[in-house]
């Protein structure tokens, strides 16, 4: 038996484009493959569904798709997978509801199977006000729900998402959005999702494999990626971490929620998500400060205490990102070299961690 | 306005002709195009080029080679009178063959178009979506070059019962054989019925403006505007 994950060797050679990756996708949540554009990340994508093809090795679960040594290249339509494309790509011959029938009508099962899975599909998206509809007038957002249902509605044993949300403007986005990370709480299937966008990343990542030009660059889990050094230079002004985390208990008066971090809790802005629920919290390296002691008379109100794991020196000579560690959670920071060395700061240093802003995302 | 026995007969005769070519057209010049749009064979220049052929040459020219291959000295006729067909020369079915390759540019253009502007995508979806490449051709590359099959047959259909040169080369001049519309016109001119002519030729005109608003409507409705 071979572990329980997606196994991707893929290498290709073109005229201005070398790909080289060997990597392990776990078969549970969300992995985001992450880079510039021309890194790699589609044609990675097309390789996995078939519809390109690299030499090497694919491997889901036990289900072997490509392995050339074995002469094995199982064609797309035999790979049972979702795939969503950048563009919603309906067929426009049909209406939505032939749309989300098309895949279902090939697959060999029971007539009430069918219909239950569409329903759970149609629910899941909220689709059900557009089954009547042509795919020519629905909007993008709409368009692009129904190409995830449609995609959904076989039962596949992953899903592949191809920057689902890059050709459509940020109100789309943010419609599509929720969506989406319902998605990602709800499906018990291991889905691949390639972005170049942060802010999709930090919502909805589990895993990251970040690719540049072609290779591996970086690969683990959210938090430790988002501390990765790679990952901050890529990241550049928006380096930070993603807090996974419960809401404690919700401060009427203020408006603020309070959330559990480390070794403390954080208040961060209520956003109506109840006490309990699951949430994940974003924290900008540039949003936190350092201090030697607490410091009561601030407005800054949320001031963590922990340890400098480590000091690195950023792309402009006069900043280091500092990591440090709050119990079970990392923090990022940007301070410049003056400042570490003013307050005599270097690994191992106690800190007080003055968090300015910190944003619930989900 | 009556027509003469003569010119009914011919009518006849071109409608079937014209169906008949049209229908065998569609059927070879579709797979034509599917392979024309997504093979990146050397040899694509050439078949374009073939294909283009009788669109440029004068039809009597195409019609000159065309009678000597179906003549008994040439390798169609060899193989019909090895098969025990005889020779098809002068013959409806003859004219048929002439027809097809005539009118060949005419179905293989607009399918190609239609076929080319579909590009890989929605095929790749089929794919995804659990269809094999024969089901995506025929559920969704099909049904979405409609616009194109469209335009191919009337297009074909028309040109079809207009051609002349072709005809009277291959087919002559038989009356309810190789008689069509085209060349029972010439006929008239010849013998100085000028009456009967103008009849068949205002015909023609009706025909051939209904067929090209047809064509409008149907592709307006297969959700494509005009080329």
């Amino acid at each position: 038996m071979s572990a329980p994950s997606i196994l991707l060797q893929l290498a290709l050679q073109r005229a201005n484009f070398h790909l080289a990756i060997d990597v392990n996708v776990p078969s549970r949540g969300v992995t985001v493959l992450f880079g510039p554009s021309g890194s790699g990340k589609t044609t990675v994508l097309r390789c996995v569904a078939g519809l390109e093809r690299a030499s090497g090795r694919i491997a889901n679960g036990d289900e072997i798709w490509q392995d050339d040594q074995r002469q094995i290249f199982v064609p797309t339509w035999q790979r049972e997978l979702g795939y969503v494309f950048q563009e919603a790509s309906l067929f426009e011959h049909l209406d939505v509801r032939r749309n989300l029938e098309f895949g279902l009508n090939r697959l060999r099962i029971e007539r009430q199977a069918a219909r239950a899975a569409l329903d759970e599909v149609i629910e899941l998206l909220g689709i059900s006000g557009l089954l009547d509809r042509s795919t020519v007038n629905l909007s993008g957002g709409e368009k692009q729900r129904v190409a995830i249902a449609r995609a959904l509605v076989t039962k596949p044993k992953i899903l592949l998402l191809d920057e689902p949300l890059a050709s459509l403007d940020i109100a789309r986005r943010k419609e599509i959005l929720p969506w989406l990370e319902r998605l990602h709480r709800e499906l018990q299937i291991p889905v691949i999702y390639v972005t170049h966008s942060l802010d999709e990343l930090a919502r909805l990542a589990d895993h990251v494999v970040m690719l540049d030009q072609g290779r591996v660059s970086a690969s683990g889990k959210l938090q430790d990626i988002c501390t990765h050094p790679i990952m901050a230079m890529a990241a550049g002004d928006e380096a930070g971490v993603v807090i996974e985390s419960t809401i404690q208990r919700i401060d009427r008066e203020f408006h603020l929620a309070e959330v559990g971090f480390g070794n403390g809790t954080l208040w961060v802005r209520d956003g109506g998500v109840p006490a309990g629920a699951p949430i994940r919290v974003r924290i900008l390296a540039r949003d936190v400060s350092l201090a030697t002691n607490a410091q009561s008379s601030s407005t800054i109100q949320n001031v963590i205490s922990g340890v400098i794991e480590s000091i690195t020196s950023e792309v402009h000579a006069s900043q280091a990102l500092v990591s440090v560690r709050c119990g079970e959670a990392v923090l990022l920071s940007r301070v410049t070299h003056r400042a570490l060395a003013t307050l005599q700061l270097r690994e191992g240093s106690p800190v007080w961690c003055q968090v300015k802003s910190a944003a619930l995302i989900d | 306005m009556s027509l003469s026995a003569d010119s009914g007969q011919a009518i006849v005769l071109t409608l079937q002709l014209a169906a008949i070519t049209t229908l065998i057209l569609l059927l070879l010049a579709t797979p034509i195009a599917w392979w024309l749009a997504r093979t990146s064979s050397r040899w694509r220049g050439v078949i374009i080029a073939l294909i283009t052929l009788p669109l440029v040459l004068p039809p009597t020219v195409l019609g000159f080679y065309i009678l000597l291959s179906l003549g008994p000295d040439g390798w169609i006729g060899n193989l019909t009178q090895s098969l025990g067909i005889g020779l098809l020369s002068f013959s409806f079915t003859g004219l048929v063959i002439g027809s097809v390759i005539f009118s060949l540019p005419f179905a293989v253009y607009p399918i190609l178009y239609a076929f080319e502007m579909l590009g890989r995508r929605p095929l790749e979806v089929a794919a995804t979506l659990r269809a094999n490449p024969l089901d995506a051709f025929f559920s969704v590359a099909l049904p979405l070059a409609k616009p194109g099959l469209l335009t191919a047959a009337v297009l074909t259909f028309a040109h079809t019962v207009g051609e002349f040169g072709v005809v009277l080369m291959i087919g002559g001049d038989i009356p309810g054989e190789t008689r069509v519309v085209a060349t029972q016109l010439f006929g008239y001119v010849e013998a100085m019925e000028y009456e009967a002519a103008h009849r068949l030729a205002a015909l023609m005109v009706a025909f051939s403006f209904v067929m090209l608003i047809a064509l409008t409507r149907l592709r307006k409705r297969a959700g494509a505007a005009l080329p």
